[in-house]
């Protein structure tokens, strides 16, 4: 999409990304040259079928895995420029991820994890504190924050793994199918909790998803398939039912 | 819902570096450890014994020290015995028993005389029942000169000591230690009182004041003190005067000065002795610093079996420690990893499992201070001397058992923060 003037700078600058896993003797290309822009305050889904290297795209964007070629600007910045401690004080202060498998620690509560990332941004413990207890009031767990996380449903731990993406405040949010181990309802919810804070927080967020239910109530659908981008527009009906570009008809029943 | 939170207040960035993170990494190793309690009680094992047993030597080898350094310096460290007869061969502390006195005041006369010779006090000795009154009690007789008690360095504190006149007329006067006092006199004042020795009955002037054990647990207080003359005449010859004496004990001036008067008194008593070179000495020259010494290496021999079993165990204990910091860093990858993806950086991971590596030795180390401080409690029971655990050797094994927490904890730690953010995650 061709900036127009007067759009904001983009957050996110992706040209050719290229990225290949080993795989036996050679490798496995998982995506081809993928490029996109997303400015801030944007709300976008990824779709396309399984296999088809939204995970991969995700783990570049979230600054966890490294690109085989091509480039990749956050901000303004190359990504393949930055030290270690830097990257992760990107992935620690810009990027919130939210993962399919929530990921807590299941060690700590709900309090400790959605703090952890405050630990590694040096804020000092009872600002930690403070601002876990809030954001899982956010995300209406208030009554629930010194629960660990197998004392707490899929949907609750969600909600703490989301309190725990935005603990730092940042500008990226990444989500890997959120709704993906879910019930319909639960699923809703979550979705109805990255509307809101897209609406009102300003934050950009970036998921990953199968249904076309929740890809319908964003501002802009990226479809992959084979590593490569198919469609990249509005949520049309078309764009949801995976009818839009050539490709995919070519290949659709 | 909520108005949006505002981003953190952005903590000072560089120069901090970790240490922010200290605080919380510090408490989520607790948490880690506790976790695993059984698990990190084993690991700490091998510590606790290795520490225990570092402990319990040094409380060893330093009341060792303490008591020769005790009874050396109470003995004089400048102190020479020469002995009649023949050196013993194996060396020994033998008073020359058995073997005919061949030494005479004359000679003691003569090395009192020698340079950088303090006093020569000639000595014999006997064991014998006192009297006193309707009281008796075995103890040590010493005979000698009032030299004694220069080269002693022990004079009465209450009364006073014979003088050179007293023992050129073979005054019959007795100085008494403080165990004779206790035993004979209990609480009442001993001066002036009369003790009976093989008969003959001595007036005491004066009392030793204590001195404690000697070296082997003697206890040195159970000690009469007689004029040398008036025994060789009264108490041992029964009137036949004869000038021999047991030992000489020489003090030097300094303890530095102890080798040149060995061979200054060896050269005077071989000439005196008319001895030609072929002879070998009739008498043997006991250096009690040289003594202690020996003691002390003997000693020194179990600390080393103890050191070598506790040196032995820290190292395994310290093996054990980095074995289960890579088990645990296999088990918790997906936890770096997913740390990793919240924005901790490697050098943060790696502190982590450190400061986990550190917190088992440390502990490890702390329990093995309380069980080595037990069983040097233990050990004092048993040993003739008491075990001192100072506060230096406690440092010393907190230091060890760090610097063996970093070692060890060093390559687990290092192979955690080595994982790829992204590899991490998906195992
Ligand atoms: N670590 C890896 N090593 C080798 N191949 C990989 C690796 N990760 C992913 N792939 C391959 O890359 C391709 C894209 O994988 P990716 O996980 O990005 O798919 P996805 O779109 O997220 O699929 P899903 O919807 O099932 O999550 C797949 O063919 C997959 O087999
Ligand atoms: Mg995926």
């Amino acid at each position: 999409m061709p900036a127009a003037p007067g759009d904001p700078p983009p957050l996110l600058a992706l040209e050719d990304i290229v990225k290949d896993y080993p795989s036996g003797a050679g490798s496995f290309r998982a995506l081809h040259g993928v490029g996109m822009t997303v400015r801030p305050g944007e709300f976008l889904a990824i779709m396309g079928p399984s296999g088809s290297g939204k995970s991969t795209l995700m783990n570049i964007i979230g600054a966890l895995d490294t690109p085989t070629a091509g480039r990749f600007r956050f901000d303004g910045e190359d990504i393949s420029a930055l030290s270690e401690p830097a990257l992760a004080r990107l992935r620690n202060r810009a990027i919130g991820f939210v993962f399919q498998q929530f990921n807590l620690l299941p060690r700590l509560t709900a309090r400790a994890n959605v703090a952890l990332p405050l630990v590694y941004a040096g804020v000092p413990a009872r600002e930690r504190l403070a601002r876990a207890d809030a954001l899982l009031a956010r995300v209406g767990l208030a009554d629930r924050t010194g629960s660990r996380p197998a004392q707490l449903s899929g949907g609750q731990q969600q909600r703490v793994a989301i309190a725990r993406a935005l603990a730092v405040g940042p500008r990226l949010l990444l989500a890997d199918e959120p709704t993906g181990a879910l019930d319909t309802r639960t699923g809703a919810e979550i979705l109805g909790l990255f509307k809101a804070l897209n609406r009102e927080a300003g934050v950009t967020v970036i998921l990953v998803t199968h249904d076309p239910g929740v890809a319908a109530a964003t501002d802009r659908v990226i479809r992959i398939q084979d590593g490569r981008i198919l469609h990249d527009g509005p949520p049309t009906p078309d764009a949801l039912a995976g009818g839009a570009g050539h490709h995919y008809a070519a290949v659709a029943p | 819902m909520n108005a949006p939170l505002p981003r953190p207040e952005a903590p000072p960035t560089g120069g901090a570096g970790m240490v922010p993170l200290l605080g919380p990494m510090l408490a989520e190793a607790v948490g880690a450890l506790s976790a695993n309690r059984l698990r990190s009680a084993l690991t700490m094992l091998g510590m606790v014994i290795g520490v225990a047993a570092v402990i319990l030597m040094l409380a060893i080898g330093n009341g060792v020290q303490n008591q020769v350094s005790r009874s050396i310096s109470a003995l004089g460290s400048n102190l020479l015995i020469v002995n009649s007869g023949a050196a013993r061969t194996g060396g020994g502390f033998s008073q020359g028993a058995g073997s005919r006195p061949t030494l005479t005041l004359d000679d003691a006369e003569a090395i009192a005389r020698l340079p950088d010779v303090v006093a020569a006090a000639p000595t014999s000795g006997f064991t014998a029942q006192v009297v006193a009154g309707p009281t008796n009690w075995l103890t040590q007789v010493t005979t000698t000169t009032p030299a004694w008690f220069t080269v002693q360095n022990w004079y009465p504190e209450e009364g006073r000591a014979f003088s050179a006149m007293e023992e050129r007329q073979a005054a019959r006067v007795a100085v008494i230690g403080q165990t004779v006092a206790r035993e004979l006199y209990g609480a009442s004042d001993p001066l002036g009182e009369r003790i009976r020795v093989r008969g003959v009955s001595f007036t005491i002037v004066g009392v030793l004041p204590e001195r404690g054990q000697g070296i082997g647990g003697v206890d040195r207080d159970d000690v009469v003190v007689l004029p040398l003359t008036a025994s060789l005449r009264l108490v041992q010859g029964g009137g036949a005067f004869r000038r021999f004496v047991r030992s000489i004990t020489v003090a030097a001036t300094t303890p530095d000065a102890m080798a040149d008067v060995e061979q200054a008194i060896a050269d005077l008593l071989r000439r005196r002795h008319g001895l030609s070179p072929r002879e070998e000495d009739d008498f043997s020259i006991t250096n009690l610093t040289a003594v202690g010494e020996t003691f002390q290496e003997t000693t020194g021999a179990i600390s080393l079996l103890l050191g070598a079993i506790g040196g032995i165990s820290l190292v395994v204990g310290g093996i054990g420690i980095m074995n289960i910091m890579l088990v645990s860093v296999t088990e918790r990858t997906r936890e770096i990893g997913i740390r990793m993806a919240l924005g901790a950086p490697r050098a943060a991971i790696r502190l982590q499992f450190l400061l986990e590596a550190l917190m088992l030795s440390i502990t490890g180390c702390a329990l093995g201070v309380l069980v080595g401080t037990g069983l040097a409690v233990v050990a004092s029971e048993f040993l003739p001397f008491p075990t001192v655990i100072s506060p230096a050797s406690v440092v010393a094994a907190f230091a060890i058992s760090a610097a063996i927490g970093i070692f060890f904890g060093w390559y687990p730690a290092t192979r955690a923060a080595k994982l790829s953010p992204i590899e991490a995650l998906r195992s």
